[in-house]
């Protein structure tokens, strides 16, 4: 690889211009140190950056052309002697400015600062890329595939060999159920437990109660999604399932639900426990002062106060659970079906994108393409969701503030 | 002032009389509202403490078996007409027998071990003897004799591995009811296993191999392990460590301490308040559309899930950095800029500093999460079959590699029970990993932990 040998390179020349500019600087000072205009560390880390972030610039300008096309893979090469020249070129730019004049400290800062701005414009590129993959992919879709099929039709049905049905509707049912089923579970017990947790408990209790319920939130949802295939599925498939005739798939809506909500309880317990601590203690001072009981105080005054920084709460815990993937891919099955029987299999958005796009999939077949339009209603619903309750848990926090 | 009433009331309203401390039916009921609801409080920690367990419980004794391990001790003649046919040790000649062909001696060596102790079971046929041991078993004692050639011709003492249904049974997974179902093993087999257990040829014992072995195919899970899938994770955490750390609190730095109120900083702040809240499958799209359909990287390579998982902490590490960095009180920048530093030299001499505990425990926090998400690695190709390890750095970062949270997910999907048992094995590895993690971000807050 010769271009990691290029930066590799490029590295070592800036550590030596740091070594060159700061002797240098004591030897255009005299006995003096005094007369720089920058200590001579600063003259080290500028004749540094001048030789490490030509070489760089010219790596990356490569890669992108490389990228683009323009440029062949065996210019690889050729990109590298390029980079190291413009390291040689920079580093000796660099030493030549070094004198008791050159304020050597601006120049770093400005370096730097430019430095920082690109790192926070990395956020805005990722947010275009996945714009920009999403819709390019999706459009060529709709080139193949009629819109209003995907958006309205309810039947799924991919085929290899094409004439394929692929209708968005079960999916987006069966997405929608089982996140109704995990947020009645979620909401529910986080609720009631940020209550108890800043409303009634002791100090110890406390102590104990809350790293554990975040102890849930740390672990992977690959294990909940195992735990849900060995251990709930088979569990409400003996024992509520075949008992009551409702189906014999351990796979389910309930199976995924149940599991799904325990994963968002502390997300749901931890913004509402946030959210009730907001609630000015004079509301609750107030309350108890005219008589009523802690319970009464939370429910007619607590919680109403709290009541749309919750919605916003809820709504997050929704949008969490509408692009959960790997608790549906275990546990919720394979088959695109409506059906209001919480003990049947269904599949979400997200199990078909990912048994679209894994394995051999060809790039110009529908078939694979509808993963990106899944995709990009995805990430519009949550994003949607998103913005909504962002904007609502803002707004409530300013009314107290 | 007095204490007598000035006029009788008339009638008064149901006027409450009696001992304060007994209650009337109203406060009676307020009462029991009031431990109801408490109640309720306690019943909802309990039942998510109560799951917490049962989730680990399971988890636990579920992948407990995969860290022991069943092995066969057997003197086994290597033949050196059937592995050196030509008779002059050379290992490129050797290297051309198959390993067939060492399963042709081995099973004569287990034949050889069951008639020396003399047992005899009735309907038991040689297939049952010959599948006692597992088919990774010849591969094994190949890779030995082509490791020193001149093991050829003598007797040696092997530790082989036996099948997974055999393991299994001395792990309680196989019972006798279950085996007389199985077509690929049988009672008479189990009971041959338990009298050479009895004997001490076949021994339990913790399988340090699950951690060093790469994947195995479907019909050999005693022999798979998640060699490569640590090597996997852990060259995706490196990556995600070099680029993630540096830009993300470059990044936040810019945004805490230098950006103007603008509106090009606006949008960068609700972009990555959003981009925190996108599903991490969508970012296995945006790998797969740009880093391997458009870039043309490899597929299933540990740089591509690297950058992948990067553009997915970036706001984690953003927020919680930024919130460090908002920690650090302004008399601490003002007391700098006073003494004439300028606004670089007391953000990075000062403030920078004082915000590292707070900046590495979110770090740490980020990269746990890295290591356990599945979702996006699923898209990039991460789920295919990798028997090999991964080359050194720089260049093992373009081999095909698989992660640990995606071996559990390709186990979950064989047909063989006893890869549950691995792919619970394999979380308790990468519990332990997070658990190191998050004790070590706790550990840093505690020791560095500052209150203004």
């Amino acid at each position: 690889m010769p271009l990691s040998w290029a930066v590799f390179a490029s590295f070592l020349l800036a550590a030596a211009g740091y070594v060159i500019g700061r002797s240098r600087a004591f030897a255009t000072a005299g006995p003096d140190v005094r007369k720089l205009h920058s200590r001579p560390t600063y003259h080290g880390y500028s004749v540094a950056l001048t030789a490490l972030l030509p070489p760089l610039a010219v790596l990356a300008v490569a890669s992108i052309l490389r990228m683009a096309g323009v440029l062949s893979d065996s210019a690889g090469p050729v990109a590298g002697l390029v980079a190291l020249a413009a390291a040689v070129a920079g580093l000796a730019w660099g030493v030549m400015r070094v004198g008791q004049q050159f304020q050597a400290r601006n120049a770093v800062e400005r370096m730097v600062l430019g430095l920082l701005m690109l790192c926070s414009l990395i956020a805005i590129v990722t947010t275009a890329g996945i714009v920009l993959s999403l819709v390019f992919e999706t459009g060529r879709f709709f080139q193949l595939y009629d819109w209003k099929t995907f958006f309205f039709g309810t039947e799924w049905t991919p085929r290899f060999q094409g004439n394929s049905q692929l209708g968005i509707v079960p999916l987006l049912w069966g997405t929608l159920y089982i996140s109704f089923i995990a947020l009645l579970v979620s909401v529910p017990i986080g609720l009631f437990a940020a209550i108890y947790m800043s409303e009634y408990a002791t100090r110890r209790v406390r102590s104990i109660a809350k790293p554990a319920i975040e102890v849930l939130a740390g672990i992977p949802t690959i294990v909940y999604g195992l735990f849900a295939l060995i251990t709930v599925g088979p569990l409400l498939r003996d024992y509520f399932a075949q008992p009551l005739g409702l189906g014999n798939s351990g796979s389910s809506v309930l199976t995924a639900g149940l599991v799904m909500g325990v994963m968002l309880i502390p997300f749901v317990s931890s913004l509402s426990d946030d959210i009730i601590n907001a609630v000015p203690q004079s509301l609750r001072d107030g309350a108890l002062g005219l008589g009523s009981t802690p319970s009464e105080t939370v429910r007619q005054v607590v919680l109403p106060a709290a009541l749309p920084g919750i919605v916003g709460a809820v709504l997050l815990a929704a949008s969490r659970a509408i692009g959960e993937t790997m608790i549906v891919v275990l546990g919720a099955g394979a088959s695109a079906q409506m059906s209001l029987n919480p003990l049947e299999a269904m599949t979400t958005i997200t199990v078909k994108i990912v048994s679209q796009l894994t394995g051999d999939s060809d790039f110009n077949s529908p078939e694979t393409l509808v993963a990106f339009a899944l995709g990009l209603t995805l990430f519009v619903i949550t994003l949607g969701l998103n913005v909504v309750a962002l904007y609502i848990v803002r707004k409530y926090r300013e009314q107290y503030e | 002032m007095t204490d007598m009433p000035l006029s009788q009331p008339a009638a008064a309203p149901e006027r409450r009389t009696g001992s304060l401390l007994a209650q009337d039916a109203r406060t009676r009921r307020r009462n029991a509202a009031e431990s109801r609801f408490r109640g309720y409080g306690v019943a909802a920690i309990a039942i998510s403490m109560l799951a917490l367990v049962v989730l680990l419980a399971t988890i636990l004794s579920g992948g407990a078996g995969a860290f022991r391990q069943t092995y066969l001790n057997i003197p086994v003649t290597l033949d050196a007409a059937v592995l050196d046919p030509k008779g002059n040790r050379d290992p490129a000649e050797m290297a051309k027998v198959l390993t067939l062909s060492y399963g042709r001696v081995l099973d004569a060596a287990v034949e050889a071990t069951v008639a020396r102790h003399g047992i005899q079971i009735e309907g038991l046929t040689e297939k049952d003897i010959d599948s006692l041991i597992s088919k990774e078993a010849s591969a094994q004692v190949r890779n030995r004799v082509l490791a020193d050639p001149d093991l050829v011709g003598q007797t040696v003492e092997f530790d082989v591995l036996v099948g997974g249904r055999i393991d299994g049974f001395f792990k309680g997974r196989v019972t006798m009811d279950s085996a007389a179902r199985d077509s690929n093993t049988s009672p008479q087999q189990l009971q041959l296993a338990q009298e050479l257990a009895d004997r001490g040829e076949m021994v339990t014992r913790f399988n340090w191999n699950f951690l060093t072995n790469a994947d195995a195919s479907d019909q050999r899970p005693e022999a798979a392990g998640v060699g490569v899938a640590i090597l996997g994770s852990f060259y995706m955490m490196l990556v995600v460590l070099v680029l993630a750390v540096p830009i993300g609190v470059s990044a936040s730095i810019y945004l805490e301490e230098f950006a103007p109120k603008n509106r090009l900083t606006d949008i960068i702040e609700v972009n990555i308040s959003n981009l925190a809240a996108v599903p991490s499958i969508v970012f296995g799209i945006l790998g797969l559309a740009a880093f391997i359909n458009f870039v043309g990287l490899p597929q299933s390579a540990p740089i591509v899930g690297g950058l992948v998982l990067t553009l997915m902490t970036l706001p984690t590490i953003i927020i919680s950095t930024r919130a460090a960095l908002k920690a650090v009180p302004p008399s601490i920048r003002d007391a700098a800029l006073g003494v004439g530093a300028s606004k670089m030299q007391s953000v990075f001499h000062h403030v920078l500093p004082l915000a590292m505990p707070g900046i590495l425990t979110g770090t740490i926090i980020g990269l746990a999460q890295a290591l356990g998400e599945t979702a996006p690695l699923l898209l990039i190709g991460m789920v295919a079959f990798v028997r090999n390890f991964p080359d050194g750095l720089p260049g093992g970062l373009m081999d095909p590699a698989s992660a640990l949270p995606v071996q559990v997910y390709n186990w979950t999907q064989r047909s063989d029970p006893a890869f549950i048992e691995r792919a619970s094995g394999a979380i308790i590895v990468l519990l332990i990993f997070l658990l190191c993690m998050n004790l070590l971000a706790i550990w840093l807050r505690r020791k560095f932990e500052r209150r203004w």
